[in-house]
């Protein structure tokens, strides 16, 4: 047992917990709580495999916004938004049951494999730096690169808009008369246009 | 064994079972915060999967330019699930998808 085969172990073990929490929390602030467990652990197996700039990505966007997001919602809607005896049908349970046999017979396989195993090689430092990483995402990855700033500008322009409650129509102000619009005088030029209301005619 | 962990058929073992229980999940529990949180658990498990092959092919960094764009979806999905949520929420004044079935009629 090596010092990186414990901490694989220990991140691992956090990851499933914190999974299972997630799934089986009947509070949702306890699911939240859970998955930002689970996110601390992939970001340490990040780490494990080399890869500095994504686990620092993973801690900032997930478990600085997504997590915060979640709780800021759960929060908005009280805790009894959903009924926590609730569960889906028999039906539903069985084809996740059906769906767990299928990944487990194909983990099954997998560590089968393990009496060949695939073992990592020795890797430079270089391998998932910033400098590294950045140079993909600048040079070959440039296009995907720039399309996912667009993504995430729809992204927030669309979550305005569908979270927004209802189209506030803004009533221009009226202009009380004619001496007003004389003496304030209209404060932008398209206001001139406007027509006096009917008070305003004497 | 090496001194970086495991093998990389333990990871995708870890990777299978963290995105199995995230869709059990997904297709058990009916809350949707929960299930968004599910979708959550199965991208996460994606992006472990794709780290460690890049661990493994070291020529280039595709593996983990790969996990950051998902991250930037997942970013982006969680806002708008959540503003759905929101929406569906005051529409209902309940956070279960079996009550969203205006389109059944």
């Amino acid at each position: 047992m090596t010092v990186g085969n414990v901490f694989f172990a220990i991140a691992a073990l956090i990851c499933v917990l914190g999974a299972i929490g997630t799934v089986a929390s009947k509070s949702p602030i306890r699911s939240a709580v859970s998955l930002l467990i689970n996110i601390v652990g992939i970001a340490a197996l990040f780490l494990l495999l080399n890869a500095q700039f994504l686990a620092a990505i993973q801690l900032i966007v997930y478990a600085g916004a997504v997590v915060v997001l979640f709780v800021f919602v759960i929060m908005l809607l009280g805790a009894d938004a959903a009924d926590p005896a609730a569960a889906r049908s028999p039906i539903a349970r069985a084809i996740g049951g059906i769906a767990f046999a299928v990944v487990g017979l194909s983990a099954a396989h997998l560590v089968s494999r393990i009496l060949t195993p695939t073992v990592f090689q020795q890797v430079s430092e270089e391998h998932g730096s910033v400098k590294a990483v950045g140079e993909s995402l600048f040079s070959s990855e440039i296009v995907p690169f720039e399309l996912t700033t667009v993504l995430l500008i729809v992204a927030v322009v669309g979550a305005i808009g569908v979270a927004r409650s209802k189209h506030v129509v803004k009533q221009p102000k009226k202009i009380e008369s004619a001496s007003a619009r004389m003496f304030h005088g209209p404060l932008m030029a398209r206001d001139a246009q406007r027509p006096l209301s009917k008070g305003g005619q004497a | 064994m090496n001194a970086l962990g495991y093998t990389v058929e333990h990871y995708l073992l870890l990777s299978g079972a963290l995105f199995t229980i995230g869709a059990i999940g997904f297709l058990v529990r009916r809350n949707i915060l929960v299930q968004l949180m599910c979708i959550e658990l199965m991208l996460n498990a994606v992006n472990l999967t794709l780290v460690a092959y890049n661990r493994v092919h070291t020529g280039d960094m595709n593996g983990q330019v790969f996990a950051f764009f998902i991250i930037a979806v997942a970013a982006a999905e969680a806002a708008v699930g959540l503003a759905i949520v929101l929406s569906f929420y005051r529409l209902k004044s309940t956070v279960e998808s079996d009550e969203a079935d205006e389109l059944r009629h």
